[in-house]
């Protein structure tokens, strides 16, 4: 597994100073725009605290969401197809489970990375309250942005084409990002809708992220969230042991 | 004195893949092979798209499990112990599936961890292989400013990185033009002198005559026979080839005139689309008969008889059909 890990590390070296740049870039111009541009346009409290606060967590979340769909989705199924990573790993001693756990454990890496960076800027606005809290923080949008990319690589590696990921991310992806409590509390939602959201993996993670960062997280939905989480990330994998063993043994 | 010893032995070989589709058909790929290669031959598939070559390939290179039949690569059974055969393969796919973002170099050692080979025992070997493959002032280089030649060596010179017994070879010529692919086939020669047993798959006949001792033709997924490219030339074809061209719609006309069904054994004459073949040991007499005969072609030429010609003989269609 170590040596399909060393594979990605190796690629990564010549991107990884454009990529950290990008992980600071975003979460900046997002929470400077949206956080404290728009955000001043919001009169009084959400839940509470300003509307920066409340923003910045649930963005978080849904930003590891995204970057999920990147690496476990767009990237599988190029190393899979165009690319051709996968069957030439393929046809060494490398067996498809560690391909697939190679490249897991360097997408998960990444994912830290991004939060981090992601945290970090957080910090800069003075939303992290101390170095406990942004450790969780990190810990909770990296298991947020594993539990898609897992089951998602499991798919991602049967895709013929492109086109076909683009379709989900856009009826899939862009209504979670939406609606999953990022922009705005979903108590603010229909029941009905509500219900649906808050069966979605993305609103567990942004509720996490969220409760952890403002210091209001409960003992009994925190490990409820990391279940669900958790649960995902177990399914991802079991499923992908097999998705990538047809695929590339066929 | 030769020492047999099968470095591949396969028997009843079968594929099928399942339908890709609800209610599709499944496709049988390969339809129950036979092969047995010595260890240092230099062994081909030869045949047209869709014979079943690369799904066979694909079976010996341990990455595909046979629906049917045996099959020992290296004494070993892929299917229980694919990691350890696998380990001493060397496989040069199709389509060389290169890192582009990654130096020629760079190709090779990331390819060379793969085997776990330490970081220092890949340098090394990359060293040398980057000789071997005429790259070493390319070695720095990205990938993608390579040309097509280089890329395949480099392929070639990836698959090396383990010091494989058997190196697989799927099409390897395919793509590149006539002076790249000379250059390839003098690296392929010198493997075989050093003792790597060569498996390749090709629709080109000259490849097939210049590089295999021995070869396989294969249609619709079963072996039509087997042999060394004179073998089979002698088996199923007589030493020349007499060529005729006539006008379009002529030579079912003319085959007759020259007396098609009573030609002496083993003569033959084979009406193509565009031209006549006619089968002979000696094309110059057969062309005087023809001309005696009263037949005035376009275009008149003799030639050596080749594997393209066996294939036609066995399978009824050209190799590039």
């Amino acid at each position: 597994m170590f040596r399909a890990l060393h594979y990605w590390l190796y690629r990564y070296r010549r991107t990884w100073r454009g990529t950290i740049v990008i992980s600071v870039a975003n979460p900046l111009l997002f929470l400077l725009a949206i956080g404290a541009g728009l955000g001043a346009l919001v009169r009084g409290s959400v839940d509470g605290v300003s509307y920066l606060e409340f923003f910045a967590p649930g963005l978080l979340a849904a930003a590891a969401f995204q970057n999920a769909f990147v690496d476990g989705g767009f990237a599988v199924t190029s190393a899979s197809r165009r690319e051709r990573i996968y069957p030439t790993a393929a046809a060494t001693p490398l067996e498809p489970g560690e391909i697939f756990g190679g490249h897991l454990l360097f997408i998960t890496l990444r994912l830290a990375l991004s939060a981090a960076a992601f945290v970090l800027v957080m910090a800069l606005f003075g939303l992290v309250s101390g170095p406990g809290v942004a450790v969780a923080v990190v810990g909770a949008a990296t298991l947020t942005g594993l539990a898609l990319a897992a089951p998602l690589a499991a798919w991602a590696v049967t895709v013929r084409d492109i086109p076909q990921l683009n379709t989900v991310f856009r009826f899939g992806m862009m209504p979670l990002y939406l609606f999953s409590g990022t922009f705005f509390s979903v108590a603010q939602l229909p029941g009905p809708i509500r219900a649906v959201v808050q069966v979605m993996p993305l609103w567990h993670g942004v509720d996490l992220c969220r409760t952890l960062a403002l210091g209001t997280a409960a003992l009994g939905p925190s490990l409820l969230h990391l279940g669900y989480l958790a649960g995902l990330v177990v399914a991802g994998v079991l499923a992908g042991r097999v998705t990538f063993r047809r695929c590339l043994h066929t | 004195m030769v020492v047999l010893n099968a470095v591949i032995e396969a028997a009843g070989l079968e594929k099928t893949y399942p339908a890709r589709d609800r209610g599709g058909t499944p496709f049988r790929a390969v339809a129950g092979i036979g092969l047995r290669v010595e260890r240092g031959e230099a062994f081909g598939f030869l045949g047209p798209n869709g014979a079943g070559k690369s799904s066979t390939m694909r079976m010996l290179g341990g990455v595909s499990a046979p629906t049917a039949g045996t099959l020992r690569i290296l004494g070993l059974d892929p299917a229980a112990h694919g990691r350890r055969v696998r380990a001493r393969l060397g496989v040069v796919p199709q389509d060389d599936s290169l890192d582009v973002h990654l130096t020629v170099r760079e190709n090779l050692l990331v390819y060379g961890r793969y085997f776990g080979l330490s970081r220092k025992a890949v340098r090394e070997r990359a060293g040398e292989l980057l000789e071997f493959a005429r790259l070493t002032e390319k070695a720095d280089e990205r990938v993608e400013h390579l040309s097509g030649g280089m890329r395949r060596r480099l392929t070639i010179a990836r698959a090396l990185i383990n010091d494989p017994e058997i190196l697989l070879l799927d099409e390897p010529t395919t793509g590149l033009d006539p002076q790249a692919r000379h250059v390839l086939w003098d690296r392929l020669f010198r493997l075989k002198q050093d003792g790597v047993t060569l498996i390749l798959t090709t629709h080109y006949m000259d490849e097939a005559e210049q590089l295999c001792d021995r070869l396989v033709i294969m249609d619709k997924g079963l072996i039509a026979d087997e042999g060394s490219p004179r073998e089979l030339i002698e088996r199923h074809i007589t030493r020349e080839v007499l060529e005729l061209r006539f006008p379009p719609g002529e030579h079912e006309q003319v085959a007759v005139k020259l007396g098609r069904d009573g030609l002496p054994e083993p003569e033959r004459l084979e009406v193509l689309p565009d031209r006549l073949l006619w089968y002979a040991e000696d094309g110059e007499t057969a062309l005087a008969r023809a001309t005696a005969a009263g037949v005035q072609p376009i275009t008149a030429l003799v030639r050596r008889a080749t594997l393209e010609d066996v294939f036609l003989r066995l399978t009824g269609r050209s190799l590039t059909d």
